[in-house]
């Protein structure tokens, strides 16, 4: 029953991520934490820093390991890295014989319009779900964890530092830290 | 005119035929070496199928980089399915898309389950406790990055932040949020374009009148 699931959940995150890796974030948490409770806030987050630190696009990663995590084995990886596939592979097979008139059609670029406001919410919508108990300490208030988020906003947005070397970097200081 | 001939005589001869085990060991080599994502993987892909292998011409691999980013899914898979099925056809798509999957499955599986194995030790309880703020950082900042991109604007910002609240407030899925989002752009696509031309007949029998 669970690999259904597994497999339904991950179908519909390949079907319905738009806008690469990032966007497919705050699907993958609604399905993995709020919905299913396959995994914790807690466990989404070190997810999240596994999936950035492995090569590989970002939502296979995030599949196999959400899949190994829902149930203990080899198996829901598997299910779970084939469904999140399936719809690129069908829907490219599709696309492929009408590439062109895809290209310029002025639908799907109007359906690009409308979902591009959308996917930052959508994202901002993911990180504001992960501000919580789990990550920040009892009631949000663990005062060095917000500070790790604010240098590592800090170190990204502006000083442009490397993701991966970002989470390298918070591993070191929490061992240091804590 | 016969220079011009010649001229696609040759650009088709210098294009190469893949194999299908060189398809797969292509997409393996590049998702295995990748670390970032998808979007990472473009300019390798672009520069091993178009620039050394020459499979796909360089017209060709834009073409599909436009519509694999605007489809639905994962972007490198899309893109390794449309090169793939351009070489060789369904099963050349088959085996990029494998190949391109695999080695992230292998890895990821095994730290997955290295993790499990340890999850008790103290000092990865450390070192995740203060990664997590910081992954929770790293979603942020596409938030205003993508933001910018967007041209977000006093017009278009309310539907950021209605979809937000609708999603982390009221606990909606963003499924539904994605799939309205694009319904409404098609109609407001459709109505536009019914605008256009009701405005260009309009103008044509101003001119005739």
């Amino acid at each position: 029953m669970v690999y259904l699931q597994l497999f339904y959940a991950f179908f519909k995150i390949g079907l319905f991520g738009f806008g690469g890796g990032a966007a497919m974030l705050p699907l993958i948490q609604f399905e993995l934490v709020e919905h299913y409770h396959w995994v914790s806030s807690a466990e989404f987050a070190n997810m999240v820093a596994v999936s950035q630190m492995t090569p590989g696009p970002i939502g296979i990663n995030c599949a196999t390991y959400a899949g190994y995590l829902a149930t203990g084995g080899v198996l829901g990886s598997l299910v779970a890295t084939v469904a999140v596939v399936l719809p690129s592979f069908i829907i490219m097979l599709i696309v492929a014989k009408m590439l062109a008139k895809f290209k310029n059609n002025v639908y799907v670029e109007g359906a690009l319009r409308g979902l591009r406001p959308v996917v930052v919410g959508l994202i901002a919508a993911a990180a504001l779900l992960l501000m919580n108990e789990e990550n920040f300490g009892e009631h949000c208030a663990d005062y060095v964890s917000w500070l790790i988020f604010a240098v590592a906003f800090v170190a990204v947005k502006f000083l442009k530092i490397n993701p991966i070397l970002m989470i390298v970097l918070a591993a070191v200081a929490g061992l240091v830290i804590y | 005119m016969r220079n011009f001939a010649v001229c696609i005589v040759a650009m088709e001869v210098n294009m190469m035929k893949a194999s299908l085990w060189q398809l797969f060991w292509t997409f393996t080599k590049i998702g295995a070496f990748t670390i970032g994502g998808g979007y990472a993987m473009i300019p390798l892909i672009e520069r091993e199928v178009v620039d050394r292998r020459r499979w796909i011409t360089s017209d060709d691999f834009l073409d599909m980089l436009v519509v694999a980013q605007s489809a639905p899914g994962i972007l490198a898979m899309n893109i390794a399915v449309l090169v793939g099925n351009k070489a060789r056809g369904k099963m050349g798509a088959l085996v990029s898309a494998l190949g391109s999957a695999l080695p992230s499955f292998v890895l990821v599986l095994l730290f997955a389950m290295c993790l499990t194995e340890f999850q008790d030790s103290p000092v990865l309880a450390k070192m995740f406790r203060a990664v997590r703020p910081a992954v929770v950082a790293l979603i942020a900042v596409p938030v205003f990055n993508l933001a910018k991109a967007a041209k977000l604007n006093w017009k278009t910002v309310w539907i950021a932040v209605a979809s937000a609240v609708l999603i982390w407030y009221f606990g909606v899925s963003p499924v539904w949020i994605i799939f309205a989002a694009g319904v409404a752009g098609v109609v407001y696509a459709a109505v536009e374009q019914r605008r256009d031309k009701q405005n260009r007949s309009n103008t044509s029998s101003d001119k005739k009148s």
